[in-house]
């Protein structure tokens, strides 16, 4: 039931990375690429959290954590760059 | 028992967290685009992560919470970038199908983050 | 001497829950651990928290958080189908919003519960913080939205945060 489960489950999140990749290369705005991006990250912290369950192993969660605070903090610096031209003041 | 729980949970969630993805690619601009990631996805993620809590409890004695943290991070970061994203887009004057509000475009970087 | 040791209470009690989840243990050390991060984070962080957080209702925030939770939930179904329908369903539109929250910590709950729930992103603020401009999915009445977001977000977060009892 399970393995059953982690297969589709698999198969969805790595059409989403897809979907969110092709968004990524066509753009066409900048802050497009960068909404594409941010679901990125987030699609891999869900890719990260089925590894964890798949293997059993509780190790994927710390890169799930660090995933999770990068990308916030990149997308949030990304956005200043846009709005100020600058990201350091 | 737990096991059908997750199961159906891991399915829910990576159902939402395609159906963000779908939206990003298929919709028309940029801003109903953010609709999909902030929404569909962050909910997606989340009950990925519940799952995740309910398959490491059960079979040992402490209940393993941590993925709470990622979740409860997910949920207050997600609307925090769409905000920032949807204003960074304003300023650019992305094109938009709903006509953009008059007030907004002429300002430039104020609001939520004043930079100080 | 209380005030000086203990600036922030609230955030002495998050971070020392922050650090038991993170750990993923719940022993009496990390717990006492916890509890002196909690202690010297937010005192060698006070001047990044210039105002005291007040809560004047703790129990309506709870509640509060519930109804958003559930509205999330209903929300994303809502927004699920409205991406699946595709183009054709989607009647974007900004709202303006004008607020009668005057706290900075209750606009943000408030632009964040928007983001999160019924179709709708909060995407800008006014500089003198009276209008919230929002982004809706599907908008078929502007004054209805306006009407929904100021009862059911900002009136309970009014009488949680700005209430005085």
């Amino acid at each position: 039931m399970l393995s059953i489960a982690l297969i589709i489950a698999f198969t969805l999140v790595a059409a989403a990375l897809l979907l969110s990749l092709w968004r990524l290369l066509i753009g066409p705005d900048e802050p497009d690429r960068i909404l594409a991006l941010d679901t990125l990250y987030v699609n891999t912290i869900a890719l990260l959290v089925l590894l964890g369950i798949l293997l059993g192993s509780d190790l994927y969660f710390e890169a799930a954590l660090l995933i999770a605070l990068m990308g916030f903090v990149g997308t949030v610096a990304l956005c200043k760059y846009l709005l100020r031209g600058d990201i350091i003041e | 028992m737990q096991e059908i729980a997750v199961s159906v949970l891991i399915i829910i969630g990576a159902a939402f967290t395609f159906i963000g993805s779908l939206g990003l690619a298929r919709l028309g601009d940029f801003y109903t685009r953010l609709h999909g990631p902030t929404k569909a996805t962050t909910l997606g993620v989340g009950a990925l992560l519940i799952a995740s809590v309910i398959h490491f409890s059960t079979g040992s004695e402490m209940p393993s919470l941590h993925e709470v943290l990622v979740t409860v991070f997910l949920f207050i970061t997600a609307p925090v970038s769409a905000h920032l994203l949807a204003k960074a887009a304003l300023q650019l004057r992305v094109r938009s199908i709903a006509p953009p509000p008059a007030e907004a475009e002429s300002s430039s970087g104020t609001g939520l983050d004043r930079g100080d | 001497m209380l005030r000086r040791l203990l600036p922030h209470p609230l955030l002495t009690l998050v971070l020392t829950l922050t650090w038991l989840l993170l750990v993923n243990s719940f022993t009496i050390g990390q717990a006492l651990l916890g509890l002196l991060l909690g202690l010297v984070i937010p005192a060698f962080t006070r001047h990044f928290w210039p105002d005291p957080v007040r809560i004047a209702r703790p129990w309506w925030l709870v509640f509060f958080l519930l109804k958003v939770l559930w509205d999330i939930l209903v929300a994303n179904v809502a927004v699920a189908a409205l991406i699946l329908g595709g183009r054709r369903f989607v009647q974007p539109a900004f709202v303006s919003v004008p607020l009668d929250l005057r706290t900075e910590l209750a606009i943000s709950i408030l632009a964040n519960t928007v983001s999160l729930t019924p179709g709708t992103v909060s995407a800008w603020l006014s500089p003198d913080r009276r209008t919230l401009v929002v982004h809706g999915l599907r908008v078929t009445d502007a004054a209805a939205l306006v009407h929904e977001i100021k009862t059911r977000y900002e009136r309970p977060l009014i009488d949680i945060f700005e209430s005085t009892c």
